[in-house]
């Protein structure tokens, strides 16, 4: 039983019911029960149109479903419209259950989920596990992300920016049990790349191919974090960075530069430099000047004063991080960095515990608490 | 079976024998004392008494309701003075003296100089369901 075939198929169909005006929870539903009934009829032998035979059987369990439940007049008004059965479609329409999955009207949670389940296939089990919360909770949080958006037609276009964001969400939650979100979330970005012709689709899939490229160097065997600079390179997959760069330049040639196509441009000038010291600063500095004029995000400008302390030493990062406001995340730690360079190992020492006090995230924490006690023990020493 | 709750405390438990801050240990000192963790949990899963752990971040604020149709009351993340829990782990062992044992364990987790840090954890068992079969 070929697994991935009917997970790539499952939006599809889903689409095509939804289209012919069914609801989306009572689509889903019918769509659920046709993959059942595959896995169990189709060991004897795959159907020659596979998609066609997914959206016949789903159509009329959803029509069985309505017919159960609904009014008299409207199940025969739906009989009526009831397309003839046989091979669907050739054209891929999972294009607008990406639109569905991130209205605006779900919460950026919520709209994970749903992409996860919706377009990706993954089931609800699944989706759990990658967020360790239990079953129960996730299938309510999906269930109450349906109804959302039962009423949604699918006759407005959406907008790309916000089905971008919720894959880049997934991208960032990582990995945990079976299910590799940040693979999932580049599966389902090269699909969409396919369906949709737009260099910010292509920008977010060469941003994400060249993180994941770095993903074997980034933490050490005991699980403790390496920052960019220490990162042992021949450990970056130099296939996803090709695949990466080529995807980057095509998007970029086209002359419609959006965020995800600056940060892609940024971590390409990483993955292109064969040594820390390699890298081109200058010009990581002016892409993050591009992405602060397209974003405005005070998130970038705290990167770019980092940028900024690499091209043009530690005293111009320090002036630039003093136009920011010190309640932002990380600010401490950039400070802690930047005075350590500086030369100033006292304050920097003390920064660094101050920004391992704030860190939200547990291998962050322990690597800023180790900044702090290199510095501390080297004072002492 | 019965469930306990180690608590590791931030600040708040009494002093440890060897009380030195993490950011006075070396990095190598704070990598032997996660590895002792680590690996301590990982012994705890084989003997089958595990059951979970987490660490908790160090800022955190304690809110109030302050009546209808106010906003709850907090006291901002300000957290100097109080009582803080870094992190939890909860075993699922045959006996109190089991628990006491590996709390013990725990306890002498190496920290500056490699030496056993004699930190105090609080050990505290959960009440659970009443028995569906009493004899």
């Amino acid at each position: 039983m070929d697994e991935a075939l009917l997970r790539s198929l499952s939006p599809s169909v889903l689409t095509v019911l939804v289209r012919r005006g069914a609801g989306f929870a009572a689509a889903e539903d019918a769509v659920q029960d046709a993959l059942v009934e595959a896995v169990r009829v189709w060991p004897a032998g795959v159907p020659r149109d596979p998609k066609g035979w997914l959206v016949t059987v789903a159509w009329r369990r959803f029509l069985d479903a309505t017919r159960a439940d609904a009014a008299r007049r409207r199940r025969e008004d739906r009989v009526e419209e009831e397309p003839v059965p046989g091979p669907a479609s050739g054209v891929d329409d999972t294009l607008q259950l990406y639109f569905l999955c991130a209205h605006p009207s779900l919460t950026p949670a919520s709209a994970v989920a749903l992409t996860l389940r919706a377009v990706g296939g993954l089931t609800t089990r699944q989706i759990a596990e990658a967020y360790l919360v239990p079953e129960a909770t996730m299938a309510q949080r999906i269930s109450r992300a349906k109804r959302t958006v039962s009423g949604v037609r699918f006759d407005r276009a959406g907008d790309v920016s916000t089905v971008l964001r919720v894959l880049y969400l997934v991208f960032n939650e990582g990995y945990s049990g079976n299910v590799d979100l940040a693979a999932e979330a580049i599966r389902l970005t090269r699909q969409l790349a396919g369906v949709i012709d737009h260099p910010e689709v292509a920008g977010l899939l060469a941003l994400m191919l060249l993180h994941h490229a770095r993903r074997a160097a980034r933490t050490a065997p005991d699980g403790s974090l390496v920052p960019l600079a220490e990162q042992d390179r021949s450990l970056w997959d130099t296939e996803l960075i090709t695949d990466g760069v080529e995807i980057l330049q095509a998007a970029l040639a086209r002359d419609r530069l959006g965020e995800f196509q600056a940060q892609a441009a940024v971590a390409a000038l990483h993955a292109d430099a064969r040594a820390a010291e390699e890298t081109d600063w200058v010009q990581v500095v002016e892409w993050y000047d591009e992405l602060a004029r397209l974003t405005g995000s005070p998130v970038v400008r705290l990167n770019r004063a980092v940028a900024v302390g690499e091209a043009d030493g530690p005293r111009a990062g320090l002036a630039a991080l003093s136009e920011l406001d010190d309640s932002l995340p990380r600010h401490t730690a950039v400070a802690a960095y930047l005075h350590e360079r500086d030369g100033d190992l006292a304050k920097a020492a003390r920064l660094y515990s101050e920004a391992a006090r704030k860190a939200t995230d547990l291998a962050e924490r322990d690597h800023l608490t180790r900044q702090a006690a290199r510095l501390n023990a080297g004072r002492q020493g | 079976m019965a469930k306990y709750l180690l608590l590791k405390h931030y600040r708040g438990a009494p002093a440890a024998v060897n009380d030195v801050p993490m950011d006075r240990w070396t990095p190598e000192e704070i990598s032997a004392h996660m590895r002792y963790m680590n690996d301590f949990a990982a012994r705890l899963e084989g003997s089958g008494e595990f059951v979970s752990g987490q660490a908790l971040a160090q800022e955190g604020a304690w809110v109030r309701y302050d009546g209808e149709g106010r906003p709850p009351v907090t006291d901002g993340p300000f957290a100097e003075t109080k009582d803080l829990i870094a992190g939890w782990m909860i075993i699922d062992v045959d006996s109190y003296e089991r628990a006491v044992e590996l709390a013990g364990e725990l306890s002498a987790a190496p920290g500056a100089g490699g030496e056993p840090i004699h930190e105090w954890l609080e050990l505290r068992p959960f009440l659970t369901e009443p028995p569906t079969i009493t004899e």
